[in-house]
């Protein structure tokens, strides 16, 4: 038998009991349905992560922050040490629970480490406003990590760390109100920002924009350059030394001709020392594991709907063999092989594993679509560039493929029982 | 080619089951059947009779005795090269028909050569040729179900028909239709004979059917146990059986 009409003949007996194949095809509809839609979601907000937060990461910075202390958590308060303890760790960086802080001594510590070039402390700064020529304030925030990250450009340059002018990097939706034409007339414009010092005076500082930014989830407000939180940090000191500096983290620059092995070493020098330092990899890493353990949980129940449903076709096919015995003795006496019975009946579960998974996945496709475009415009209107459902070439072929090969092995033990029947004693069966 | 074409079994034993449940369903039997010839197997229901026939037909392998094809010994034979002697140089027709039913009455017929490995037109061209021989055309297109059981029987011969075999192997044939069409297709059955040379090996109990063979071998428990040859010209069916066994 050819191998065309063996693929011809599976597909038409597949058909032949239209009730069965059908319920049966349905099961594994739910099944690949799931599986798609499921890794849609994890591509479409693994991709939205990677592209919103991952372009903004410099590859050569450590953010440092403080060891967390390793106090049991039914060992109750700790005890409060001048020397080490100081106001918890806020923002966007550091483990829960750091409760230490660096002061300058700890940042002479890093910066003498061997492979580290520089160090700048992360400073609390709290602006007012800012405001351009026109006067009309708005209400802003600087990023406290805005040294360590690149920012997702719409017009202008990156910020200049090693400058002494004072940048700024401005988010997008500022360009109107502040009264600029379009983003990149507002780079090289100079704006004032006001800030309150430690003794209630309101203060203003000029700072040139260098860039327009697209607003981003992990790194809000905007970017100002290390001469510029310099001059913040120090009007908003107001001159009056307030003590032993305390910083919630800095970052720190190293070697970018290190190699990965040579940075996790430098990591482990580091956190003997009493810090823990991560790369914004290391921290997306993080927020990825999150990510991928949710869909790995999601992938799992459908995984799971799909054996229930290779358990389906296994009852279905071994009913198709009781109901053809006949027909296969028949086939066997006219002189079909016992592999070509096996490989007809394999094929026939093949056939209803691809009906299955095409039927689903396309559906999940054309649903997820309509969904995704729905969400983007509504619920996640906030979040601008989320796809929320990615469907991959490359990952809806695999599910088919692995439906299929489900099916495969499911139609095993049938075809096995078909191949294995004798001429005679079938064509006796009654 | 071999000049005799024919399947020789000698002393053929052949038992199922084991122990107290075994069943000697034939206990040497030896049986030539000629190239053109027609042979009837006779005998009651238990006889051993389609156990003889499924072993001269190389569905089943004897215990013990010897069966040669063509002068091939059937046992060295490999399964392919049984499978494919089936296939090419066999017909069968059942007396339970065997269609497969929600297919075509032409795709029914063409099994053997689709099973073979032809090509769908040559399929299409013989399985034609044969349902216009056999009158039935004009349900080409249609469901093996929706036939009459003369029809369907006429299917089933055109099925054993379509590789041109040599041999038909026929289990009660005309078990399952009334005795007007039974008629009809035993005419069918030895107009092939006549006129396309195919040997004709026919299990029947039916002492009419059996007598229009050249041959009929009597077989009872296991052995045969009486052999009668119809004489060339029609003289008469009781004439030529001289056996004293009820056979009916």
């Amino acid at each position: 038998m050819r191998v065309t009409d063996l693929v011809a003949t599976a597909i038409s007996n597949t058909f032949r009991s239209k009730v069965r194949t059908t319920l049966t095809v349905l099961a594994i509809f739910v099944g690949a349905f799931t599986l798609t839609i499921t890794t849609a979601v994890g591509a479409g907000v693994s991709q939205y992560v990677d592209t919103q937060v991952g372009s903004l990461g410099a590859a050569d910075v450590f953010i440092v922050t403080p060891k967390a202390d390793d106090a049991p958590a039914d060992s109750g308060p700790v005890e409060y040490d001048p020397a080490t303890s100081g106001a918890a760790a806020g923002g966007n960086f550091g483990p829960p629970g750091a409760t230490s802080a660096l002061s300058d001594a700890d940042l002479t510590t890093i910066s003498d480490t061997d492979g580290i070039q520089s160090v700048d402390p992360i400073r609390a700064l709290a602006p007012d406003y800012v405001a351009a020529d026109d006067g009309t304030k708005y209400e802003f925030t600087i990023n406290a990590a805005s040294g360590v990250t690149t920012a997702d450009l719409t017009a202008g340059a990156q910020l200049d760390h090693g400058s002494s002018e004072s940048q700024i990097i401005l988010p997008d939706s500022y360009v109107t109100p502040l009264g600029f034409a379009s983003d990149a007339a507002a780079v090289g414009s100079t704006v004032q920002i006001g800030i309150t010092d430690v003794l209630g005076a309101q203060q203003t500082v000029d700072a040139t924009v260098v860039g327009v930014s697209l607003e981003s989830i992990l790194a809000s407000g905007a970017g100002a350059n290390a001469a510029l939180t310099t001059e913040l940090a120090a009007v908003q000191s107001a001159g009056i030394d307030t003590g032993a500096a305390r910083y919630a983290g800095a970052t720190a620059r190293f070697d970018d001709s290190l190699s990965p092995d040579a940075v996790l070493a430098l990591q482990a020098t580091l956190a003997d020392d009493g810090y823990t330092a991560n790369t914004v990899a290391d921290q997306l890493g993080t927020v990825q594991t999150v990510i991928t353990g949710i869909v790995g949980v999601l992938n799992a129940f459908a995984v799971i709907a799909l054996i229930a449903a290779a358990f389906g076709i296994i009852n279905t096919l071994l009913m198709s063999v009781q109901e053809r015995t006949r027909e296969i003795g028949l086939m066997k006496a006219m002189g079909m092989g016992g592999g070509k019975v096996y490989m007809l009946f394999s094929l026939e579960a093949i056939v209803i594993g691809f009906l299955g998974s095409a039927l689903g996945a396309g559906v999940a496709i054309g649903a997820g679509s309509i969904l995704s475009n729905v969400l983007s415009t509504g619920l996640l209107a906030d979040l601008p560039g989320l796809n929320i459902l990615l469907f991959e070439p490359l990952s809806v072929a695999l599910i088919i493929l692995l439906v299929m090969a489900i099916a495969f092995l499911s139609g095993t033990l049938p075809a096995q029982r078909a191949a294995k029947a004798n001429p005679i004693e079938s064509l006796r069966y009654e | 080619m071999q000049a005799e074409w024919v399947i020789d079994g000698r002393e053929l034993e052949k038992s199922y089951g084991s122990g107290a449940s075994r069943f000697d369903a034939l206990r040497g039997v030896s049986l030539q059947v000629a190239p053109g010839e027609t042979v009837a197997i006779v005998g009651k229901s238990g006889s051993g009779k389609s156990t003889l026939m499924h072993l001269l037909a190389l569905l089943d392998a004897p215990d013990a005795g010897t069966l040669h094809v063509a002068g091939q010994d059937a046992a060295a034979l490999s399964r392919r090269d049984v499978n494919e002697l089936r296939n090419k140089e066999f017909g069968f027709v059942f007396q339970q028909f065997f269609l497969t039913p929600n297919v075509s009455v032409l795709d029914n017929v063409t099994l053997p050569l689709k099973i073979a490995g032809i090509g769908g037109k040559a399929r299409r061209l013989r399985g034609m040729e044969v349902l216009r021989q056999l009158e039935l055309d004009d349900k080409a297109a249609k469901k093996a179900t929706t036939l009459s059981g003369g029809q369907k029987q006429r299917v089933v011969i055109g099925r054993a028909l379509v590789n041109n075999p040599r041999v038909i192997f026929a289990d009660e044939p005309t078990g399952n239709l009334d005795t007007a069409t039974g008629r009809v297709v035993e005419d069918i059955l030895f107009d092939l004979n006549r006129e396309q040379g195919i040997t004709l090996v026919i299990v029947t109990h039916d002492e009419e059917l059996a007598a229009r063979c050249d041959r009929q071998i009597y077989i009872r428990d296991g052995v045969i146990f009486n052999e009668t040859r119809t004489p060339p010209a029609h003289t008469g069916a009781h004439a030529a059986i001289n056996n004293t066994g009820g056979a009916a």
